[in-house]
């Protein structure tokens, strides 16, 4: 597949956020609004069984069809959906819970509103307190991870990667029609970008990838619970949590790594 | 012979049919630049004695140096990290010849100068963001020299003044330029944490990434006048949702009345104003203190 090809798949037919969580959790219960401003529906976070483990649960929602898609903003989180996100992670912090996201995301919304109520205040924001969380994170990217609307629910411990899922500091797009004022060059873009899962892990942006062999079946959601719940114990059994998450971060793009 | 007069070089003052001094100055060498704000031409070395500021209030912009001259006391600049230069962590098409060409037009390695100060007799660190080196976008140099910075101004307990122009993540070095974002949003945190003070300057235009990250992270932001200031880009939204953009949007007037700077700062006012605040949060220095 090329890396086009990827992206095309990335952005199509599959499950959604919250599939996953019906799909992983048991008794999940969806918790809404920011607190300052409204309810975004472009994101779903909240509490949930993993296994007999209470964790926070974060999604961005796409939305399977027109009219819920349309409803959820294509998965393009409002300012409010990441300090929706960035409450329900103060609160597992509160209470010691892991955080588990799914990220799933063209990018943060773009729109007047959303720039009038800081976009890019409210990712910043997101990134500054997921690096102080005591308990620890995992992000799966799912599909689509574009830029810093996916990066704000990334700043993890564990990025892990489904095969198909692309992650991006910019669309193919967007890149092409930048450099070369011109967007139907994007599948060329998409090779530059380096935006494949198989990329990502070469970079070492994120630690593992998972084949999508089962997607969508129960087994498959089976398959990533015990997943998480074997990381989680990892991590819970590290002292150090904070610090590693900073050296993880840190690590690119020293000079000797450029 | 009036029509040679040109030819002939005045000898003194007195000598040019009582033109003034000031007119003097604009010799047919010098070069003028229009300011877009009130269309009046003004000759280079009177914008620089004004800060690059036009008579009109318009702020021009200013390089990474210029502006390091204009804010910090004569001779206090000492310039941190200034050997770490750009590779190409993708092999990106285009890229390594670019970063030769912008080296050598710009003068600069990369887009972000870094160092300690003084300003109005207070030390501080300070990082200033380079905005004729590909505008400003950040890469892992930016990345890891404000880093660095931020990691340097926590051991030595100093407070930080980043000023801020950027067209957002450098594209070219893809996802490696993007985890800058999480690696510059940490080192401000510890830096925070320790209970040290970082001081913004938002200039014209800060966006994207870098607004996403380190510029909105300030304890205290101050914009210039007029700058644009978010993080998708205003054409990008304009497209998007296919409605005339408000008037004024994403203007750092716009900002401060939702609510997102804590004021804005013209440049005569620029030195005055941070030093009074650098001096509010410095750890050994008393009001007084020189």
């Amino acid at each position: 597949m090329t890396a086009y090809e990827r992206v095309r798949t990335a952005r199509g037919k599959r499950p959604t956020g919250i599939d996953y969580i019906n799909g992983i959790f048991d008794g999940f219960l969806e918790l809404h609004g920011d607190r300052r401003f409204g309810d975004d529906p472009a994101i779903v976070g909240g509490v949930a069984w993993l296994g007999d483990k209470p964790v926070t649960v974060i999604a961005v929602e796409k939305g399977h069809t027109t009219k819920e898609r349309a409803a959820r903003s294509f998965g393009a989180p409002s300012p409010e959906g990441y300090r929706k996100a960035l409450r329900l992670m103060k609160q597992a912090d509160k209470f010691g819970r892991p955080v588990i996201c799914f990220v799933d995301t063209s990018g943060a919304y773009c729109g007047v509103g959303a720039e009038e109520r800081g976009q890019g205040q409210a990712i910043a924001e997101n990134l500054m307190t997921m690096m102080s969380l005591r308990v620890p994170i995992i992000s799966l990217l799912v599909g689509e991870g574009g830029s810093g609307g996916a990066l704000a629910l990334a700043v993890a411990d564990r990025v892990w990667m489904l095969e198909n899922a692309v992650y991006s500091v910019i669309s193919p797009e967007g890149c092409a029609s930048i450099l070369w004022k011109d967007s139907s060059r994007a599948e060329e873009a998409a090779a530059c970008l380096k935006l494949t899962a198989q990329d990502a892990l070469k970079l070492g942006v994120v630690e593992a990838v998972l084949s999508e062999r089962g997607l969508g079946q129960p087994a498959y959601y089976a398959g990533l619970r015990a997943r998480f719940l074997a990381e989680i114990e990892r991590l819970e059994a590290r002292e150090d949590l904070t610090e590693q998450r900073y050296e993880r971060f840190r690590a690119f793009g020293r000079p000797e790594s450029v | 012979m009036p029509i040679l007069n040109f030819m002939r070089r005045p000898h003194n003052e007195l000598e040019r049919e009582g033109r003034s001094a000031a007119e003097v100055q604009r010799d047919q060498h010098e070069p003028e630049k229009t300011c877009p704000n009130c269309h009046k031409e003004q000759p280079l070395s009177r914008l620089w004695a004004n800060g690059n500021v036009c008579s009109c209030g318009y702020h021009f912009r200013m390089s990474a140096r210029q502006r390091i001259r204009f804010l910090t006391d004569k001779d206090t600049f000492s310039e941190l990290f200034a050997d770490i230069s750009s590779g190409d962590p993708l092999g990106f098409p285009g890229y390594a010849e670019k970063l030769e060409t912008v080296g050598a037009a710009s003068g600069e390695r990369d887009a972000v100068i870094c160092g300690t100060a003084k300003i109005g007799g207070t030390d501080c660190c300070m990082f200033v963001m380079e905005p004729y080196f590909m505008m400003g976008s950040m890469g892992a140099v930016v990345g890891e020299k404000i880093t660095r910075l931020f990691e340097y101004a926590t051991e030595k307990r100093m407070p930080v003044l980043g000023c801020t122009v950027s067209g957002g993540a450098r594209m070219q070095e893809g996802l490696i330029s993007l985890m800058q974002m999480a690696k510059t949003s940490a080192a401000v945190l510890r830096h925070s944490e320790a209970g040290l003070f970082y001081l913004v300057l938002l200039t014209d235009p800060t966006t994207g990434g870098v607004t996403a990250s380190f510029a909105m992270e300030g304890d205290i932001i101050f914009s210039e006048p007029g700058a644009t200031v978010g993080f998708a880009g205003a054409r990008v939204v304009e497209q998007t949702t296919r409605k005339a953009l408000p008037k004024g949007f994403q203007t750092a007037e716009s900002l401060l009345e939702h609510g997102f700077v804590d004021a804005i700062l013209p440049r005569s006012r620029q030195r005055e104003v941070i030093s009074n605040v650098l001096r509010m949060h410095s750890e050994s220095e008393g009001r007084d203190a020189e």
